[in-house]
């Protein structure tokens, strides 16, 4: 049955291999993926490690319904102590990896210790081998993979990897799959280096039995028809996220020059329709029938006919938006490489655009960057930077340590210009406007992201009857709720809502753009009790799913305090709340965040949570979850 | 009349969904070493081709069976196996020239596409339509419209680059 998975604990130090049986108490509790996760980390990463020492753990998992007739069920979830941030570790991707994890006989790794030389783990049909990587190690992503399916013979294997930045301990190196596949956020990448461990390959030919097959057959229709019938995810099928920026740019909701500006001038190069020419073809990760991942071809330059998948929005705004560059042969070019290094493009763009920005402000001179003229709208700089970042080459060498260690190495008030939440960069969008996006990447538990709470559907000025619709269910919500994404009411319950839609996703291990994100009828936790049910046989309401989240998130928050988190670390650079926005359609234009408005929305954010006015969660709020007893040490 | 699956590789994603419902529908698990169609992939270079049973009219997978098991059932357009009969010799599976025979492991029998008895649950669940559940003869009317399409669009712009020089 899809609920016999096992978890593993591997000791890399002593070589030792244990597998344990998940207790279905457990899986009541945290489902699996990242909730499951967010328990062990809490329970075997002792507080104040060194991330990148051996004492740090690195956890590997699939969703519960990963695999499944759930739509979409492809999500890895890699998790640990964050090299870059020092808090909760978190990545998540999809592709292949997890679903062949599954059919190998696993849901979860627990990956201790340091291995004296560089290894790889190869995981078959229920057996677990340390095998010798001297043959991958400084290898890319992509040779990686084929290597090692060479080695072990068999074309089949999929492989969970880290490139050289990974290696390289760059600390928001990513761990990847397949060719863009990328659990690319807050440095796992950094972590399985520190560890010596180059990639994991699995192979797996088990049953997972289906509790009830052609109900799962039959619901599974309704359900991806509900997701695919979406504008939203129609339009993604035919050029992925790209399709976000031209509208998004045009109403000045794209940061540009490091926070300087809110829109990008010039950027018909780097859009969706100009992407359209170079894409050969959609792809899809496992079971997906959205199919956003576009397969390109460079057309032109040094790199002209290299193959590569993406680039998504995010790579738009790191290598174009942010470094104010208009070329899309660097677009493709700067996110190859971000693939091939396996490392995080997004701060790979917004750490060389605050670079740009220190450069041009003379904080950083050419000394600084060996001659290299770091002015924004540089094309060849920002791909320079890829390399030297990925490499620790010079000033590489200083952005790798991410931000915060950044600019305390650089000095002077260069730490004025980093846009970054708890040591983690921002996505390029400017939230100046919005105060709910603002709210959600100031309180993220990974750090400033959008992938962990943010209300995109508070842009589409949804009637409040919808809105009811969507934010009363599966708890009761009667407090304000308005179509305005300029307002600050009601917001902060949009935030938690999402933060625990996300949150349950993630323990299920399907795909956020397969719920409540950038489609408003996306399924959520009706639908999921459902698939829950025809697949696992697991019975769980749609309220048991939103504990299960709402605990998982507070073992994060848990985790985050343990390692001296506080209410401070909720909060925006100064930029947010000083400088007015520039540009874009008047109802954007001189915006601000206002900082009393905003300290206010966090209160009420926190209470919404059950947590004090410092961000802590109350003992009522443990015991009601049943986590107050942590760590309990059951796996 | 018998319809056939008609596969176009350049629709395929990838997303090996048909796998999956495949083994389900068939054995009630999810694991398409059981599918009876495979995508067969080269992720870098971005080519993704679903292969199953051609359920050819004269089948080597039919002639190599020494106990006779394996059949053409004209009604359905597709090729059979007997269970009662079949030894599990596999010279089917050594036979055929597409893979479209293969081996379950775990239930020790020989396993191919039967059109899920009229209802194709690949076809079903494909939804960039790469694969489609089509009258014999209609497939080469499809790809007779799409090469017509091809060739007449090349000759329209051949024209007006002529016409604005």
């Amino acid at each position: 049955m899809a609920l016999n998975r096992k978890i593993a604990y591997i000791n890399l130090t002593t070589g030792e291999i244990e597998t344990k049986p998940i207790p279905i108490s457990m899986r009541k509790k945290f489902l699996g993926g990242r909730g499951l996760d967010m328990y062990l980390m809490y329970n075997h990463v002792k507080p104040g490690v060194d991330p990148l020492g051996p004492d740090n753990v690195a956890f590997v998992s699939a969703g519960i319904l990963v695999s499944t007739l759930a739509s979409a069920t492809a999500r890895t979830h890699i998790g640990g102590k964050s090299p870059l941030t020092g808090y909760v570790g978190s990545a998540n991707m999809g592709g292949f990896f997890a679903p062949e994890m599954r059919w190998a006989g696993f849901d979860h790794l627990v990956i201790k210790g340091k291995a004296e030389k560089p290894v790889y783990l190869w995981i078959h049909n229920g057996e677990i081998e340390i095998r010798d990587a001297k043959n991958i190690w400084g290898k890319t992503v992509h040779e990686t993979q084929q290597i090692v399916r060479e080695e072990l013979g068999d074309r089949e294997i999929k492989i969970l990897t880290i490139g050289p930045a990974g290696e390289k301990l760059v600390r928001f190196a990513n761990v990847m799959t397949g060719v863009k596949d990328a659990g690319g956020r807050s440095g796992m990448g950094a972590l399985l280096g520190s560890k010596n461990l180059k990639c994991i390959a699995c192979r797996g030919t088990m049953d997972i039995k289906i509790a009830h097959p052609q109900e799962a057959l039959d619901y599974n229709k309704t359900f991806i028809t509900q997701i695919t019938s979406a504008k939203v995810s129609q339009t993604q099928g035919k050029i992925g996220t790209p399709f976000i920026w031209g509208s998004t740019n045009s109403w000045g909701g794209i940061r540009t020059n490091n926070f300087q500006y809110n829109q990008l001038e010039y950027s018909d190069d780097i859009e969706a329709e100009s992407l359209d020419e170079v894409n050969i073809g959609m792809a899809g990760c496992f079971g997906c029938q959205v199919h956003c991942r576009a397969r390109y071809i460079i057309p032109d330059g040094p790199y002209k006919g290299v193959y590569d998948e993406g680039p998504e929005y995010t790579a738009q705004g790191a290598f174009c938006g942010e470094p104010g560059c208009t070329k899309r042969n660097t677009l493709l070019v700067c996110n190859h490489l971000a693939n091939i290094y396996g490392m995080d493009l997004l701060e790979v763009g917004s750490l060389t655009a605050w670079a740009m920005e220190l450069y041009e402000k003379g904080i950083l001179t050419d000394k600084d960057t060996d001659g290299l003229e770091l002015r924004f709208g540089n094309d060849e700089a920002m791909i320079e930077m890829c390399h030297r970042i990925a490499r620790r080459e010079g000033l590489g060498d200083i952005l790798a340590e991410g931000g915060l260690r950044a600019a305390k190495k650089i000095g002077k008030d260069s730490i004025k210009y980093l846009i970054h939440v708890k040591g983690m960069s921002n996505l390029h969008s400017d939230e100046r406007g919005t105060p709910s996006l603002a709210l959600g990447i100031a309180t993220g538990s990974r750090g400033s992201d959008h992938l962990r709470s943010r209300p995109a559907v508070d842009l589409y000025h949804l009637p409040e009857p919808v809105l009811r619709k969507i934010y009363s269910t599966p708890v009761a919500y009667d407090g304000p709720l308005t179509s305005d994404y300029k307002d600050y009411e009601g917001k902060p319950w949009q935030v938690f809502w999402h933060e625990t839609c996300y949150e349950a996703v993630d323990c299920l291990g399907i795909c956020k753009y397969h719920t409540t994100f950038l489609a408003a009828t996306g399924p959520n936790f009706e639908e999921w009790s459902r698939v829950l049910y025809y697949n696992t046989g697991l019975e769980m309401s749609p309220v048991d799913i939103w504990t299960v989240a709402e605990r998982a998130y507070n073992m994060e928050r848990l985790f985050n305090l343990r390692e001296g988190l506080t209410r401070k670390d909720d909060w925006l650079n100064d930029r947010y709340f000083d400088e007015p926005t520039t540009r874009g359609i008047p109802a954007v234009q001189g915006r601000t965040i206002d900082r009393e408005k905003f300290a206010k929305m966090i209160g009420e954010y926190y209470e919404h949570h059950g947590w004090d006015e410092n961000g802590v969660p109350t003992p009522e709020t443990l015991k009601r979850l049943g986590i107050d007893k942590e760590p309990s040490h059951v796996l | 009349m018998a319809k056939v699956l008609m596969i176009d590789y350049e629709k395929c994603t990838g997303c090996r969904l048909c796998e999956l419902v495949c083994s389900v529908k068939h054995e009630g698990v999810s694991n398409p070493a059981r599918s009876r169609i495979k995508i067969v992939k080269w992720e870098w270079e971005g080519r993704y081709v679903p292969m199953s049973c051609q359920q050819c009219e004269s089948a080597p997978c039919m002639s190599v069976c020494p106990v006779k098991a394996i059949s053409r059932n004209e009604e359905m357009g597709r090729v059979e196996i007997d269970y009662d009969v079949c030894i599990g010799c596999r010279m089917c599976i050594a036979i055929c020239p597409f893979g479209g025979m293969s081996f379950d492991t775990l239930a020790s029998k020989v396993i191919k596409c039967d059109f899920c008895d009229g209802d194709p649950q690949c076809v079903r669940f494909c939804e960039p339509e790469a694969i489609q559940y089509v009258d014999a003869a209609e497939v080469s009317s499809v790809k007779q419209v799409a090469a017509a399409e091809k060739f007449t669009g090349i000759m329209q712009k051949v024209a007006a680059a002529i016409a604005a020089v």
